[in-house]
């Protein structure tokens, strides 16, 4: 029996350059080959083509007769006979370095800017590894992004994950370029980057970004990864984890501020399906696969900060979600994994509301520890609270006053129609340019909750309303 | 332990291996894969081949690899040094994984799952050599935390006559501490022993569930109570506030010993546990809280079959506390992704899925874990419990689903949280209409006898109320408030009063994250006072705007944050002011 835990360093760099020519099957993405040396699970592998052209690839499952393998940049032009494997006896890696910044990659990493590769300072496991709860920082630091629906209410906190759940021909792009344009931390200058992983979207949206980017100066700043909407898809699946490694070197290795935009998430949701559709996995919901969560989870969850170490990871995903329905997988399972969610809604932005933001769906979960008394104001918390309960009661009257009219309602709902239209209009709605202060975002919420009369305010103290109320 | 070989790998699918060469392995058998020794458990046998789940990343596993077998299930160490530590889904404490391979977790990783270089002080029972010892029996403490006395246990599976018992002393738990001689000969003692997760620990007897686990939030404890031994369903969408109730009940629960499971959840909320609960003094100890708290992490990073096994890690450990005799409470969160693990589990090994791609065993296992809770007599003869809180995270907060529906099954307490009241923060967001608790009646008897008379009516008046509102809101949504008489639309707005003023609570608040049962007899007491009274009130003829007025009804809304559990005397008074401004309104329309 061949016993590969004996077999020296020198016999496993042998094996490596063993090359296998002619495969057995090719399905969509997916390569077999039979009769290899053992092989290992999640093994790098190298497909040369008939052309001399080398395609990357990992191994999904492997057994004694069969071994299965993705190829990250498409089989289209892989012949059985004429194509020739190695497995590389490790894993996926990328060389990374903070040269990267201002530059341009495909999804695997490699240069597409015309500029030769980057000295790698580091050569990095794309899979990462799960950090140890216990080596966590909680994240508490406010950034303030200038937009008073996130700040006031979405409070947006560094090493938090927080996604745009939004729709087709909604305006996330935008906002996410304003986020990362305007994203400050109070009182103090650091460093920081933007790594910007584009899965499956058009041309014209990366470019918009990158016009963004240079727009403001920043672009020497960012990173960005591209594997757009003509690429294969499956290169997709790597594209998130490629830019997630440089950001972890960035923030751990560099002590830098990482701000991680991550567009579409859908895309690559869907490319994860159609890889597990081939293999013929059991599907769970909507065809995707059991381990969609998980999957999910292992991008996400490489995230936030770590004891003893300067910099942070923030990561700004946005995902359109199907027919803007939220209980649709991905968005749902999202949902679960990250620390809340910006949902946005089409009937504000056809009501020409920038952001269109919705304030109930939307949440902050981290935003609890990192608001009030000396990280933003005192009266934040309640105030924020007193918004929400406010607004959630307007919706009430709203769908009330569209079934008995409006001149039928008590002159208290009156009020709060009044109080609906002023928050939407005065607190949420803001200029693309516009870069609030955290403070001038508050005075607005309370000049707007000054429509309501004082004894609707449950949430707020008796001190407050004597500072702040203006009713 | 002696290690063997057991077979070779034969094929890897993610955290599924197949084995081939197998003769000797035992079902649900401890194995270590490869070089790198993952850890791995036997789950099926077949002929010459063995389907082993690793609990570790299995990347660069290939076949040919070794297996080794430990000849023993899949266990763990019970003894001193549990409390206070944060444990991965197989009990590896995740501090001492922290100090070897610093922020990310490294693979194959072999630390003791309880320091092995600690000392405890160990203070033996009067017992003489040849004295009887039973399974489960005591024989002797150590204090292992300021508030916990760490009970020494006879080993369940030991029994036989005392050859020796160590005196009072210090010992590392792998120092015998005495011997037994059993029919199958000598035995040593120790501070610990080892327990297999899958198996549930034996008790004398099952006891009936009549003291409520007070958890300080007012909408559980006086609406939907828990029996200390019960079993309860948190099911929500995400942004419900599942983990909110969670971490809430952990912290302020009247339970001894605390045991969370953090299963495929965020590293984060680990985290803000971990930071937060070392600093949060207990009302009941005046010490900190971590002194009462297990934790068992496995975040949704972390290999999914280890999240499988967590659960059960998890509710070993509570029932160990309970056989000492404490009444334990165990979080878990999310028994969703728990059922998740064992649907790829079973979609890896190519079994027929039966709703959603579950495997049809889940209702199986589901069952199993609940019926591991309850109110126990312990071997030893003291009384302990367990109490099991599971969290359920249905797919697009739809109840419909697999996992919520067969839970409800199994559990007797259900508290639904509910998307309308979480979007208008409204936390605790439990539905007053969804949820139940079939405890009730069990523990109605504990109130009535602790808070005094009358809890059990003045609770279904309230809910009454509730269900009342609901039915004149649907008039609302028709014609408008206006169309209602005074008296209806009152109910209205004492329900309205009862959300805001007692079922919100504000778990940031230092005031009100946490009531006793004297504050919350006393807070329903006023509130329905409030509406005995106005209702009488609007009959003679008082108007509705009048009464909603007066000073003190704003001072009710705000008693919760005013007055604090240790001024419950300042509620006579808030009557007594109730009292006087309705009699002053009354006598304006005599």
């Amino acid at each position: 029996m061949s016993d590969i835990n004996q077999i020296s360093k020198t016999q496993k760099k042998l094996l490596a350059g063993r090359e296998y020519i002619g495969v057995h099957r090719i399905d969509g993405p997916l390569v077999f080959i039979q009769k290899t040396h053992p092989v290992g699970y999640r093994e790098l592998v190298e497909c040369v083509d008939k052309d001399g052209h080398t395609r990357l690839g990992l191994v999904l499952d492997t057994s004694e007769s069969v071994v299965v393998c993705q190829i990250f940049e498409g089989t289209s032009g892989l012949t059985m006979p004429d194509s020739r494997v190695r497995f590389k006896g490790e894993p996926l890696t990328i060389g990374v370095t903070s040269k990267m910044l201002g530059r341009v990659f495909n999804g695997l990493g490699m240069p597409i800017d015309g500029g030769p590769a980057p000295l790698a300072e580091a050569e990095l496991d794309v899979n990462g590894k799960p950090i140890n709860p216990t080596a966590r920082e909680y994240p508490r630091d406010f950034i303030q992004t200038g937009i008073s629906v996130i700040d006031g209410m979405n409070t947006l906190i560094r090493g938090q994950k927080l996604p745009i759940f939004s729709g087709n021909g909604l305006p996330h792009n935008e906002l996410a370029a304003q986020i990362a344009r305007q994203a400050k931390i109070k009182g103090g200058k650091t460093d920081f980057a933007v790594v910007f992983a584009a899965m499956g979207v058009k041309h014209d949206v990366a470019q918009y970004f990158i016009r963004s980017f240079e727009s403001t100066g920043v672009l020497e700043n960012v990173a960005l990864f591209l594997s757009l909407a003509d690429d294969p898809s499956i290169e997709r699946l790597i594209t998130p984890r490629t830019a997630l490694t440089l950001a972890e070197h960035l923030a751990f290795n560099k002590d830098m501020h990482v701000l991680v935009i991550m567009t579409d998430m859908s895309n690559y949701c869907e490319s994860l399906r159609e890889i597990s559709t081939i293999r013929g996995e059991i599907p769970s919901r909507k065809g995707y696969p059991g381990y969609l969560y998980s999957d999910l989870a292992e991008l996400y969850e490489r995230s936030g900060m770590l004891k003893g170490f300067k910099g942070s990871i923030t990561q700004l995903p946005i995902l359109t979600m199907p027919n803007d329905d939220i209980s649709h997988p991905i968005p749902d399972l999202s949902g679960y994994i990250t620390e809340g969610q910006i949902v946005f809604e089409r009937e504000m932005y056809a009501r020409n509301i920038y952001p269109p933001v919705a304030g109930l769906p939307s949440l902050s979960r981290l935003m609890k520890d990192g608001i009030g008394e000396g990280m933003t104001r005192n009266d934040h918390p309640h105030l924020a609270s007193q918004l929400f309960a406010a607004y959630s009661y307007v919706k009430d009257v709203r769908n009330l006053a569209s079934v008995i009219g409006e001149e039928e309602l008590t002159p208290l709902d009156h009020q709060y129609m009044e109080f609906g239209e002023a928050f939407e209009k005065k607190f949420v709605s803001q200029g693309f340019e516009e870069d609030r202060s955290i403070e001038e975002t508050l005075d607005i919420g309370w000049e707007v909750l000054s429509h309501l009369p004082v004894e609707e305010l449950h949430r707020v103290t008796d001190e407050e309303i004597e500072t702040y109320y203006k009713g | 332990m002696s290690e063997r070989i057991i077979g070779q790998v034969k094929r890897v699918n993610g955290p599924v291996i197949v084995a081939k060469g197998v003769t000797d392995a035992m079902m649900m058998e401890l194995v270590r894969v490869g070089e790198a020794r993952l850890v791995g458990e036997v789950i099926k046998l077949e002929g010459e081949n063995a389907v082993i789940q690793v609990y570790e990343d299995t990347t660069g596993i290939a076949p040919g690899h070794n297996i080794y077998g430990s000849g023993m299930p899949l266990s763990v160490e019970l003894g001193p040094g549990l409390i206070g530590t944060i444990y991965d889904g197989i009990q590896r404490p995740l501090e001492e994984i922290y100090k070897i391979s610093n922020q990310f977790i490294e693979k194959g990783i072999n630390v003791p799952n309880l320091s092995r270089d600690k000392s405890w002080e160990f203070q033996p029972m009067n017992l003489a050599p040849g004295a009887w010892l039973s399974p489960g029996m005591i024989i002797g403490q150590v204090q292992e935390t300021e508030r916990i006395v760490h009970k020494i246990l006879v080993p369940p599976t030991i029994e036989g006559k005392l050859k020796k018992l160590a005196g009072q002393g210090m010992f590392k738990i792998t120092d015998p501490i005495g011997s037994v001689e059993t029919e199958k000969g000598e035995k040593d003692l120790f501070l610990f022993h080892h327990w297999p997760i899958r198996k549930p620990r034996p008790t004398a007897q099952r006891l009936p569930l009549n003291i409520p686990l007070i958890t300080g939030q007012r909408v559980i404890d006086t609406l939907f109570p828990i029996a200390k031994g019960g079993t309860v369903a948190i099911p929500g969408g995400f942004g419900t506030g599942k983990t909110m109730t969670q971490h809430a009940i952990a912290k302020w629960c009247d339970a001894t010993i605390i045991v969370y499971i953090g299963c495929g959840e965020r590293g984060n909320e680990m985290t803000d546990v971990l930071t937060e609960f070392p600093h949060l003094v207990d009302p009941r100890t005046g010490l900190t809280l971590m002194q009462r708290t297990v934790l068992i992490a496995n975040t949704s990073n972390m290999p999914v079959s280890a999240r499988e096994a967590s659960i059960y890690t998890g509710v070993t450990l509570a029932e160990y506390f309970r056989d000492q005799g404490y009444h334990v409470a165990v979080m878990a969160d999310s028994t969703s992704r728990w059922a998740e693990a064992l649907r790829e589990l079973s979609g890896r090994m190519e079994e027929m899925p039966a709703e959603e791609g579950f495997p049809a065993y889940l209702p199986t296992r589901i069952a199993e874990f609940y019926e591991r809770a309850g109110y126990m007599k312990t071997l030893s003869g003291e009384e302990g419990s367990v109490t099991l809180i599971g969290a359920v995270s249905p797919p697009g907060g739809d109840f419909s689903e697999p996992v919520t529906q067969h839970t409800k099954r199994f559990v007797r307490c259900f508290w639904g949280l509910d998307r309308q009241l979480a979007n208008a923060r409204h936390y605790p967001a439990i539905s007053w209409l969804d949820s139940y608790s079939e405890y009730l009646n069990d523990v109605s008897g504990w109130w009535e006898e602790n808070g005094g008379s009358g809890w059990e009516k003045n609770r279904g008046e309230i809910m009454e109320l509730l269900h009342k509102e609901v039915r004149l809101q649907q008039v609302v949504k028709l014609v408008g408030p206006d169309a209602l008489p005074d008296s209806q639309r009152f109910i209205l707005d004492v329900c309205t009063i009862f959300k805001n003023a007692f079922l919100q609570q504000n778990a940031f608040d230092d005031i009100d994250r946490y009531s006793t049962t004297k504050k919350q007899i006393r807070m329903l007491e006023i509130i329905l006072a409030y509406y005995q009274r106005g209702a009488e009130a609007i009959k003679r003829g008082v108007t509705l705007v009048k009464l909603k007025r007066m000073k003190v009804v704003q001072d009710i809304i705000k008693c919760k944050f005013s007055i604090s559990n240790d001024d419950i005397q300042e509620f006579d008074k808030l009557q007594a002011r109730l009292e006087r401004s309705l009699d002053q309104m009354e006598q304006l329309y005599v």
